[in-house]
């Protein structure tokens, strides 16, 4: 007999699943109600799960059915999964929260059904991602995550996000292709699509040096699939309009969640089925490497330029996953703690920054470009904290998490054995004062007061904190989230490492 | 009470200005501040109509080969670059094809324990003849309930682009139109009268006799869904609704998917906590067997005729 805890990854998932068909079935308020029901539910059961795996201090696999592992499904669980999942619901709830106030003007009313049905999936599928034990369980899943965000693009109907979501489409099926044929390949050579299985198998083969043109050419293949649907750099075409033109919500969740649901996958791959000595010996991660550090300068360049303080916040996205693949690229577990802890420190990032600029564009009249938002910070003054609280985390201010992040990544790379260093530690500290430039640059010009006769003008409205409950509430649970995590960070450091630690 | 402090003085006090700037209401500094205010905006119309003439110039020119050398470029370079990305890729999988372990021969890698495990005790621990049936149903039905949310979900997604449910709109958009099509022909009426029920029988018994044949539901449901798909393009959407409309294909498709749904949440809680399973296997070979490969097939088909028939209605009209 199991203990009941253990029964808490599968519920989860079950739960989003249940709750995403009933949701066709029922009226707009109750489907909004179910969806924060659901999303609450499964942040009780990871945190239950959190508290039960540390006790434990190990993991467990959990049967998916009636019979074991190699034969049937199987999900695992440890303290790395587990709060995982608790910092993705956590954050998913409190962008359904910041952005319902929008959802009205974005969404027309008989689709907001959809729209939660997309949402709930969206969050299943990413904790099976998180939970799975099996690659491929794993796929499925990801086709359910690629249709959902898919979904989560286009529901905000014009046209820059349907061009955004044909294009984001091709992009993300490419990926799940690549993925697909690397864990075919991989099965045709190892015999087993559970990941514990396979992982014996790999080492048999790379002891024997059997089979090792097709077993690096697969993994090429899954690593690829999977930087492609996280938009690492080269491949981040679609990213810009996908995140600066959908509805507030789905920018946050895109940008925070689903792209870091492929990260973890990948993390998984690395360390569970292919082994984290093997990857480690392998050119892969060197042009992991390379990729992200070029993915670091471009990606901040290409937010200097812009003019629209979404697509700007997008742009930014593309830099901090070129930091997560930096850390990968260094092929440290030191590199690979400090890549979990900036996937956590991004996604409460930002998110929140997604959630404060539109705050501050719709007491400027709607408008995205940067110039009309000259003292926007005032007519809306949480949504100008929160943005300013997010832009100091992002350029890695003490306090708050960027910065911690930031201080792992310097620490990795100068205990780091090869000449990895010197280019880390030059391109981290070329990003930070280029992070530093268009954060900063935008905080300024958020408080920089605007004219009065301008403001009647132009009809800027301005907006108090009781006419704003519910935003204000998600803007201050997310600054309380980034102070956590950027003050606090010896536990979640300790959590990641017990967790990185059960996965080998 | 009287001030003590002139009112100049208390202009200048730390706790005043702080409250100022706060607020936004500073204007002391303005002229020495750093980043300026952009100037006030005065329109011209002279100047927006010649705007919008250049405008658009700029955009007939833009896209015209001739005039734009660079868009020339681009696309010659887009092609080659595309072109040269497919052949590579095309070389890295052929290549890694020609070192993959031959098919066929008796010590590949994937002839092994789990293989055998399948074919040796799939029939005593499903109880269905149909292996294939019992393996992504009993087996690995985790992935199987996630690939009918993949159905599902799509469905889904189709409906957020092409759903109008608008009247008026409806209208407008000229979606209950049938001029592009012959209407009620008559030689398709009368072999879809002779067809339509036997594509439904035969897709019901694919879906019925799933776990002791070929088939399942995936197979089933995919008939059942091209015999209203026929039907439907004989008859007619008004015939149709009356015996399949909106309400009617919600409520079959939430009560499979939730049926099916509830059956997974048993199976795998019993499964894994090791409690005894209270749905008979039956004798191997009969129609009511296999415990719980019957009904997940039957649910899956009606999931999968559902999502097949809206397909096509809402890529025909919009609507179900």
């Amino acid at each position: 007999m199991l203990d009941f805890a253990q029964n808490f990854p599968c519920f989860s998932i079950i739960i989003c699943m249940m709750a995403g068909i009933i949701t066709a079935a029922l009226p707009r308020k109750a489907a909004r109600v179910l969806n924060y029901i659901a999303i609450l539910a499964v942040l009780g059961l990871s945190a239950g799960l959190l508290f039960y795996t540390m006790q434990t201090g190990g993991s467990f696999v959990y049967k998916m059915g009636r019979f074991p592992a190699p034969w049937g499904n199987e999900l695992r669980a440890g303290a790395l999964e587990a709060g995982m999942a608790f910092i993705f619901s956590f954050i998913m709830f409190f962008s359904m929260v910041g952005g319902y106030h929008k959802l009205k003007n974005e969404v027309e009313l008989n689709k907001h059904k959809l729209y939660y049905i997309m949402v709930d999936l969206l969050l299943s599928s990413l904790l099976a991602l998180v939970y799975t034990n099996d690659l491929f369980t794993a796929y499925v899943f990801v086709e359910i995550n690629t249709i959902s965000a898919c979904g989560l693009i286009i529901i905000r109907q014009n046209g820059r996000t349907i061009e955004a979501g044909v294009r984001y489409m091709v992009m993300s099926l490419l990926g799940s292709g690549m993925l697909l044929m690397g864990i075919c390949m991989l099965y045709d050579l190892t015999g087993h699509l559970l990941m514990e299985n396979v992982h014996t198998a790999i080492t048999y083969i790379v002891k024997t040096g059997t089979y090792q043109v097709p077993l690096i050419i697969s993994i090429g293949m899954m690593t690829v699939g999977l930087a492609i649907k996280s938009a690492l750099f080269p491949f981040h075409a679609w990213l810009p309009d996908a995140y600066g033109y959908s509805t507030v919500s789905s920018a946050a969740i895109l940008s925070s969640l689903v792209s870091k649901g492929y990260i973890f996958l990948l993390i998984k791959i690395f360390y569970r089925v292919i082994g984290f000595n093997i990857i480690c010996g392998t050119k892969i991660i060197n042009v992991l490497f390379a990729f992200g550090l070029c993915g670091m300068i471009f990606g901040s360049v290409s937010a200097i330029l812009e003019k629209d303080i979404r697509r700007m916040i997008a742009f930014s996205s593309v830099a901090q996953i070129g930091y997560i693949y930096m850390g990968f690229g260094l092929g440290t577990t030191e590199g690979m703690t400090a890549s979990i802890y900036h996937i956590l420190a991004h996604a409460a990032t930002k998110s929140l920054l997604f959630i404060a600029a539109i705050g501050l564009t719709d007491v400027s009249g709607g408008n995205r470009s940067f110039f009309e938002l000259s003292g926007s910070g005032y007519r809306n003054k949480i949504a100008g904290v929160g943005f300013t609280v997010g832009s100091l985390s992002m350029v890695g201010i003490p306090f708050f998490a960027g910065f911690v992040t930031k201080y792992l990544f310097a620490e990795a790379a100068i205990i780091h054995p090869t000449e990895k260093m010197l280019p880390t530690l030059v391109v981290l500290a070329i990003s930070t004062i280029l992070n530093a430039i268009y954060f900063l640059k935008t905080t300024i010009r958020i408080y920089t007061p605007e004219k009065k006769e301008i403001i009647e003008k132009k009809k800027y409205t301005s907006i108090v904190w009781a006419k704003q409950k519910a935003y204000s509430f998600a803007i201050v649970m997310f600054v309380i989230f980034n102070m956590v995590l950027g003050l606090m960070s010896e536990d979640i450091l300790y959590i990641i490492q017990t967790g990185l630690r059960n996965f080998a | 009470m009287s001030r003590r402090i002139s009112n100049e003085e208390n202009e200048q006090r730390f706790s005043v200005r702080a409250k100022r700037f706060i607020s936004g209401e500073q204007r002391k500094y303005r002229e020495e501040e750093e980043i300026r205010v952009p100037l006030e905006y005065v329109p011209d119309e002279e100047k927006n109509k010649k705007n919008k003439e250049d405008m658009e110039n700029m955009l007939s020119k833009a896209y015209d080969l001739d005039e734009n050398r660079s868009l020339r470029f681009f696309r010659h370079f887009y092609r080659i670059a595309a072109l040269l990305c497919c052949i590579m890729l095309v070389a890295i999988l052929l290549i890694e094809v020609s070192y993959l372990p031959p098919v066929g021969s008796a010590n590949k890698p994937t002839n092994n324990e789990v293989t055998q495990k399948y074919i040796e005790d799939g029939l005593t621990d499903t109880g269905g003849i149909n292996i294939v049936g019992g393996m992504i149903l009993n087996y690995r039905a985790f992935d199987t309930f996630g690939e009918t949310n993949v159905l599902y979900i799509a469905t889904c997604c189709v409906m957020i682009l092409l759903l109008v449910e608008d009247k008026p709109m409806r209208k407008l958009l000229k979606m209950d139109d049938r001029s592009f099509e012959p209407k009620s022909d008559i030689i398709l009426q009368k072999i879809a009268m002779f067809l339509v029920p036997i594509v439904f029988m035969f897709g019901l018994y694919v879906m019925f006799n799933g776990h002791l044949g070929p088939g399942g539901g995936f197979a089933g449901g995919s008939m059942i869904g091209a015999g209203l798909i026929l039907y439907v393009s004989a008859y007619g959407t008004k015939k149709t609704q009356r015996f399949f409309n909106e309400k009617i294909y919600t409520i079959i498709k939430v009560a499979s998917l939730c049926i099916y749904g509830v059956l997974m949440i048993y199976f795998f809680y019993t499964g894994a906590n090791g409690l005894d399973n209270h749905i008979p296997l039956g004798t191997p070979g009969h129609i009511f067997s296999a415990g719980l490969i019957l009904p997940i097939n039957i649910l899956v088909g009606l999931e999968v005729a559902c999502t097949m028939y809206a397909f096509y209605a809402l890529f025909r009209r919009g609507d179900i």
